[in-house]
């Protein structure tokens, strides 16, 4: 039923298949002293997957005409090109920031590195997916990964806690998402991507499709982490091990941000009079909930739980209108969140030892005088979440700004600006406890002695100022994979 | 006309001096200070090309450096200067070099964060000065933001931490409206370019909307009553350098912005809400100065003073609808803009000074209050002398810079309407209240106290930043001509613009 041509297009996830196949044998075969070689492997397959994307990211060369392979299951093209990228870069900086953690809390096991790249190859089919069975395909290979990765750490009872909430939430959400989908298939008779978007537009029965419509927006929302359905998010984040959390906050939205644009731009953007209102109401209770919650919040990883859910708000405002400006910037502002984020959680990563989980806002107090250069990193980080100028943070969010705004949304900016404001106060708390508190103790900062951990943090953090200034292409990037 | 790109050079040699201080760690602060200074004065030189090589009789923009941002949503990095312009940077370029050197010795901890900080400062300042990009400038205009929030914060006084969030919070919210104003304007015009955003069309609603998002965030910036109320917790609470800078520079952003985003953009509204602009204006110049007069804190004082005084800036800026549009009177427009360009640039200057003087007596005493004060002139002879000097460039009087630009605001608005006058003129009186009470309380009368009695009178640096200023006040007294020509043709030009209004 298929030509080679079809496997072309499928070159990096099968070869991700076969990497992760091969890691998990190799991984037995060695032992505790030597892991650092899963480590290495792991890293140079995610290298290897991205310059396969790469080089047969439009083969032909120029601008990239979508292939689907498969009979359509399997949709190659700019879009998803671009989000693989990301995500497979995302996925290097979480394996090298995890290291040192991992190491510290004896977690250093080769399963965390076989789960996450199974969970990256759930990604790559996600936001690759033609057609509603793939989408749940690499959507639950993705969940399963997570939900075993947040158990990792059994012995930790906060960690089996969150993985409990973490599989049950999510298997009702992936239930509901899989309901919704049967209705569509009901409505329209195929499973199709691009033929339900056919099919919709002359569809007479449209009590049956908003019923199926509703479902899945319920279960995008679940997966997105979007008020009200944001109930995991914070528990998830605070229980799971930093080295957890970092994976789970990074690639994963973008991923879903991914299967949101196949669902409901690809599929049923027939029915974005219908879907855009549901949206809407999600964003600004998104926005509304993370950053007052947030205000609240003592224990960082839960303050960026909050923040995660207010951003989250952000990036539907950039959805909910189907032009490319707007789909650009969601999708601009999904990679840029998910590259300031992994910095976020790396600097926990920094502060923590064996032990001891640097994970309560009061544990940075004082950072700047014991550490400078991180201090400084992390003030990046927090001016970037918090959207404002230089960094790419205001980049993103002037974007998702401007498109609401052109798709008539201007009460709906302005609100979102209201509480980029409110949510600006607890970011700059972060820095107000690095920078004008006294630390308890003012012996320096002990640093892990990783020197790639080191240089890809200062690398991320700086390149959150680098992207704010010289972000030009890759938001054409964006640009040119949105536009069809 | 220049091979070398002025004025990226004006924004990035701070930016990178800025970087190498920082570099050079905590421990070598002796470093940190030269590499500092030498990176403001450098700025500093760079002015003087920039003066020179400027058409000052040209009123379009020069010097323009245009390259492609962010091209998917057609923003540049686009800068360019004129007359207004120019001025603006001078006076960024000698105050940042003198709070330099008056944070010489002052600042002992982490001294390179601080100097790295202001020269931060310094480039994005000088950039929202040169910016024809509406997004370009919102970008500079708010990342000011995050050194000042560091300056206030780590340096500051006791109460820093609440002055200084609310400091941001305050700008923050105040510019987010702009910021939802400019992508609307794009939305219309497909580009964030200043000169093409002042020929687009606009209806009168839309107008009206625009003018409200950006008064609210110049307003808040200026600041007008009623936002003023962050101005006197962030001022008292900011090191000395801190105020500084943020009186003579940060405020008059907001000043500048009218001129190039009110004015040009939305001038019918503009000219629809002068009246509650002038209203404004006046109630900051009287009750802010009635304010200002039952102060105990010196640096509390002089913040509602600079509030008072920026009243005449929005002042002169919005009388000009009145004068131009309905009495015809162009010579006034103008005389009224140029007064509150000129009261911007010499404010600029006392206002520094005057901090700078309460930052010597704070260095010595450790206290703001001007009841620990009385009868400084008994031992610091020379800072008194400077100190009164100051204090009548505040009030005022003929010969200091304070004098012309508020008489120009006055004599024009006397033309617009006799009870701005009568209102603005009183503020001649309240000024000179407070500020000869204050000089009165603390430089004047007896010994007050053992403090005051072991003072030592200036040092050879502090004599030198107080005595930069009082040149700069008094040079601007007598002759303020050159500054007056460097702003008379731009000024001119939008005056005809404001004639012609939109729609």
């Amino acid at each position: 039923m298929f030509a080679a041509t079809d496997l072309a297009a499928l070159l990096p996830e099968a070869f991700m298949l076969g990497a992760i196949c091969a890691l998990l044998l190799i991984d037995l075969f060695i032992d505790q002293s030597r892991r650092g070689l899963t480590h290495f492997l792991a890293i140079t397959s995610l290298v290897f997957a991205a310059i396969l994307t790469l080089r047969t990211h439009g083969a032909a060369g120029g601008a990239v005409e979508p292939v689907r392979a498969f009979g359509g299951m399997f949709v190659r093209d700019g879009f998803g090109d671009l989000l693989k990228l990301a995500i497979h870069a995302v996925t290097i900086g979480v394996f090298v920031y995890a290291k040192p953690y991992l190491k510290s809390h004896s977690l250093f096991q080769g399963e965390f590195y076989v789960l996450a790249l199974t969970g990256v190859l759930g990604m790559m089919v996600l936001v690759s997916a033609g057609n509603l069975v793939v989408v749940y395909l690499g959507l639950e290979l993705l969940a399963l990964s997570s939900y075993a990765l947040v158990a990792l750490d059994r012995d930790s009872r906060l960690a089996s806690e969150a993985a409990i909430k973490y599989f049950v939430l999510g298997a009702l959400a992936s239930g509901l998402l899989l309901y919704g989908m049967s209705m569509i298939y009901g409505a329209t008779g195929t499973l199709d991507l691009a033929q339900i978007h056919a099919q919709v537009a002359v569809s007479y029965d449209r009590t049956l499709l908003a019923f199926g419509l509703v479902f899945i927006v319920v279960g995008v929302a679940f997966k997105l982490g979007a008020a009200p359905f944001h109930m995991w998010v914070p528990d998830v984040y605070q229980g799971s091990p930093t080295a957890v959390t970092l994976f789970i906050a990074g690639a994963p939205k973008i991923a879903a941000f991914g299967m949101a644009y196949r669902l409901l731009e690809d599929g049923l953007a027939g029915l974005a009079t219908d879907w855009q209102p549901m949206l809407t109401l999600l964003a600004l209770l998104s926005l509304a909930i993370g950053n007052l919650v947030a205000i609240a919040q003592t224990n960082l990883k839960r303050m960026l739980a909050y923040s995660t859910i207010s951003h989250i708000g952000f990036l539907l405002l950039g959805l909910i209108n189907g032009t490319p400006a707007g789909l650009a910037a969601a999708t601009f502002y999904a990679i840029t969140y998910a590259i300031t984020t992994v910095a976020a959680f790396g600097m926990i990563v920094l502060l923590s030892r064996s032990g001891f989980e640097a994970e309560e806002i009061e544990d940075f107090r004082g950072l700047n005088q014991r550490n400078g250069w991180y201090a400084m990193i992390m003030l990046m980080v927090m001016a970037s979440l918090a959207g404002v100028p230089v960094w790419v943070g205001f980049m993103a969010k002037f974007q998702v700004l401007k498109a609401a705004v052109e798709s008539g949304h201007l009460w709906l900016a302005i609100a979102a600006g209201v509480f980029a404001v409110i949510g600006a106060f607890y970011y700059l708390r972060v820095i107000k406890v690095m920078y004008f508190d006294d630390p308890a103790t003012t012996e320096p900062l002990a640093l892990p002695n990783d020197m790639p951990f080191r240089f890809v943090l200062s690398a991320n953090g700086l390149g959150l100022l680098a992207l704010g200034i010289l972000g030009g292409p890759l938001m054409a990037w964006c640009l040119e994979a949105v536009t069809r | 006309m220049q091979t070398w790109p002025l004025l990226s050079l004006l924004i990035w040699v701070p930016a990178i001096g800025g970087a190498l201080v920082l570099a050079t760690g905590n421990s070598r602060p002796a470093q940190a200070r030269w590499i500092a200074l030498a990176s403001a004065l450098l700025v500093l030189a760079l002015c003087v090309p920039l003066y020179n090589g400027l058409d000052a009789g040209n009123a379009s923009m020069q010097f323009v450096e245009r390259h492609a941002w962010f091209p998917a949503i057609n923003t540049w990095y686009s800068l360019g200067v004129d007359g207004i312009s120019v001025a603006l940077i001078g006076l960024t370029a000698f105050v940042t070099v003198l709070t330099l050197v008056g944070a010489w010795e002052v600042i002992e901890d982490r001294v390179h964060q601080y100097f790295a900080s202001f020269l931060f400062l310094e480039a994005l300042m000088i950039g929202v000065f040169c910016a024809r990009d509406a997004l370009l400038f919102y970008v500079f205009f708010e990342a000011m933001l995050v050194p000042m929030f560091i300056i206030i914060g780590v340096w500051g006084g006791p109460r820093r931490v609440y002055a200084t969030i609310k400091f941001f919070l305050y700008t923050f919210f105040g510019s987010i409206f702009m910021l939802v104003g400019l992508a609307y304007l794009y939305m219309q015009a497909g580009s964030f370019d200043l000169d093409e955003l002042a020929r687009l069309p606009l209806s009168a609603t839309e107008q009206a909307w625009l003018f409200f998002s950006f008064l609210l965030a110049f307003a808040v910036k200026v600041p007008m009553f009623p936002v003023h109320t962050w101005l006197p917790d962030a001022h008292v609470e900011a090191p000395t350098g801190g105020s500084v800078i943020l009186a003579a520079i940060m405020l008059k952003i907001g000043g500048y912005g009218f001129l190039r985003f009110s004015l040009p953009i939305t001038p019918d509204a503009s000219q629809e809400h002068a009246l509650l602009v002038i209203a404004l204006s006046l109630v900051a110049i009287i009750y802010i100065g009635y304010v200002a007069l039952v102060q105990e804190d010196m640096k509390k004082l002089i913040a509602y003073s600079s509030i008072s005084h920026m009243g005449f800036v929005t002042l002169g800026t919005f009388i000009a609808f009145a004068l131009a549009r309905e009495q015809g009177n162009l010579d006034a427009a103008r005389l009224g803009l140029q007064g509150a360009m000129v009261q911007m640039v010499s404010h600029g200057f006392i206002s520094a000074a005057m901090f700078s003087c309460v930052g010597v007596l704070y260095d010595r005493v450790h206290s703001r209050m001007i009841r620990d004060y009385g009868g400084v002139a008994n031992t610091m002879p020379w800072f008194a002398a400077l100190f009164v000097l100051f204090a009548m460039a505040n009030c005022g009087l003929p010969g200091t810079s304070g004098f012309v630009g508020e008489f120009m605001v006055i004599v024009a608005s006397f033309q617009a309407n006799i009870w701005y006058a009568l209102g603005a003129g009183l503020t001649l009186v309240l000024g000179a209240a407070y500020t000869l009470w204050l000089v009165k309380r603390v430089v004047f009368g007896e010994v007050a106290n053992k403090n005051v009695a072991q003072l030592k009178d200036l040092g050879a640096r502090e004599a030198w930043v107080l005595g930069g200023y009082a040149a700069a006040v008094l040079l601007l007294g007598v002759w303020p001509k050159p500054l007056t020509d460097l702003m008379e043709a731009p000024i001119a030009a939008l005056v005809q613009q404001l004639l012609l209004g939109k729609a």
